[in-house]
């Protein structure tokens, strides 16, 4: 299944990353794809900020590759996997378990080989324009569906 | 005060380390400082493959120590305290320190000191020059970008920080976008070289409102966009690359100076003695942000200092310090101390909020 969204600013994807927040459950996963710069980092930002019970710093994966924080009902991982030499690295990072019992918002997703959920939303931002990012949302397990429905309406 | 002897150990990040520091508080030197890393690895692959597993850091973490030891000629019965980074890091790396200072700790019968590893970085004036409290931090280091105050061993004041990305991140993504080699901070600087920084007006993020918070993931963004401009059949000519890289550093070191301006004014303040800047991370060895950063603090009328690099990135000397400091003042941990993913070092200031926040909730 497929869903275009276009974001015509940051803060559109703000808003975006607002509205999915509170319908995202523990083993959600949300694989974020685009190159630099598609504001794959500041979806994930917005989308964490909006479940955060206190607002928090939330800095940018890149250089420790997972950055945890405590959500209402389960943990939230922010893994940013670009640094991964190879997917079995996940497991040492406890993401296969994450993936489990997380909310887990992925960037550079590409890295975990076959260790990719099946169950996941993938999350395709592309530049179109100046500010404005098509996020392409594609998925097959249905659970995903009212939830996507829910961001459209 | 007599001398301390203390083994510092760290490995919250990709490095593992141990070393040994002896003095006093604000008079210290480094007898071993060894990290086994793989920065060179890293840039044979373009990127950067870090040292992720807990496993590799525990394999690591016995050697450097005996490593730490020997050279620096000092027996495990000569040293005073054991003091290790407790976090912010990778779970598994800063457990993997923990444990192995726990047992050393538990087998000599000899004190623990659980360090604050951005409290490692913050302290490093203090072991490299003998700054005297209170002195201002500019700390810019792998994924951090924050101005602190430091007025002793545990209080940090922030006055601000990176929303989002931190500088050296910023450039090493610019250099991905421009495909210039790994580690981006050195090979950006040499191309900006031959580069005209007037080219390419980039934006100043956040310049334009009060306080001493910075941005930098719009302005790789922004370089993104100007690249794509330019580019014809995909491909960037060296001077493209190198105005590019001209304007990006322009746009970054005019960020920094104002914004140490700023920090500046809400340090020079508290009236200190022996008013210092400090400016610690892969950043200061920019040549044209050192140059810009030194000239805001003689305006200012506060003194320039940037530790050696060696000291600067991630090490076991640092947190050797640190630990020195706190365990002169009697503070100690125990079996219970426990490694720590997130660890601000200062609970009290603001969190930095991106444009992700949710409105004046707090």
């Amino acid at each position: 299944m497929e869903q275009l969204f276009e974001l015509r600013s940051p803060e559109d994807t703000t808003r975006f990353a607002e509205t999915l927040a509170p319908l995202l459950n523990a083993g959600d996963i949300i694989l974020l794809e685009g190159p630099i710069g598609a504001g794959k980092t500041h979806f994930a930002r917005s989308l964490i900020q909006a479940l955060l019970p206190e607002p928090e710093d939330i800095p940018s994966p890149t250089f420790t590759i997972v950055q945890v924080y405590d959500g209402p009902d389960c943990e939230i991982w922010h893994s940013d996997l670009y640094r991964l030499g190879h997917p079995d690295e996940a497991i040492e990072l406890g993401l296969d378990e994450a993936f489990e019992a997380a909310i887990c918002l992925i960037e550079w997703p590409d890295r975990l080989g076959d260790l990719l959920p099946a169950s996941a939303l993938s999350m395709t931002l592309e530049t179109s324009g100046d500010d404005t990012r098509t996020a392409r949302l594609t998925w097959s397990d249905p659970a995903w569906t009212p939830k996507i429905e829910g961001v459209a309406l | 005060m007599s001398d301390l002897t203390i083994l510092g150990i760290e490995s919250s990040c990709d490095d593992t380390g141990a070393a040994i520091v002896r003095g006093t508080a604000g008079n210290a030197r480094v007898l071993s400082n060894i990290v086994m890393g793989q920065a060179e690895l890293h840039a044979a692959f373009g990127g950067v493959v870090p040292e992720i597993a807990a496993r590799a850091h525990a394999e690591k973490v016995d050697l450097a120590v005996k490593q730490a030891l020997s050279e620096a000629m000092v027996s495990l019965s000569e040293v005073d305290a054991i003091a290790v980074t407790a976090g912010p890091g990778l779970i598994g790396g800063v457990l993997s320190g923990v444990m192995c200072a726990k047992g050393i700790a538990a087998a000599l019968g000899k004190p623990l000191v659980g360090v604050n590893h951005l409290a490692g970085h913050a302290l490093t004036p203090r072991l490299t020059d003998g700054l005297t409290y209170p002195y201002m931090m500019l700390l810019v280091s792998g994924g951090h970008c924050q101005f602190l105050i430091v007025r002793g061993p545990d209080e940090f004041i922030r006055v601000g920080g990176t929303i989002d990305d931190a500088p050296g991140e910023a450039f090493d993504k610019v250099a991905r976008l421009l495909a210039l080699p790994q580690p981006g901070g050195p090979s950006v600087e040499a191309r900006a070289r031959d580069g005209d920084p007037k080219r390419f007006r980039f934006p100043r993020p956040l310049l334009d409102r009060e306080g001493c918070d910075m941005s930098y993931s719009g302005l790789k963004t922004a370089v993104l966009r100007a690249r794509d401009e330019v580019m014809t059949d995909n491909t960037l000519t060296a001077q493209d690359q190198a105005d590019l890289c001209a304007g990006f550093q322009e746009a970054v070191t005019a960020v920094l100076a104002e914004k140490t301006r700023r920090a500046l004014r809400v340090y020079m303040e508290l009236n200190p003695s022996q008013p210092m800047i400090a400016v610690a991370g892969g950043v200061a060895a920019n040549q044209a942000i050192r140059a810009a950063l030194t000239t805001v603090a003689e305006e200012a009328g506060a003194g320039f200092t940037a530790p050696p690099l060696k000291l600067c990135t991630d090490n076991g000397a640092m947190i050797a310090y640190a630990g020195l400091e706190r365990f002169a003042l009697g503070e100690t941990d125990d079996m219970t101390l426990q490694a720590r993913p997130r660890w601000p070092l200062d609970k009290k200031s603001a969190p930095m909020i991106g444009s992700g926040k949710k409105g004046a909730k707090a």
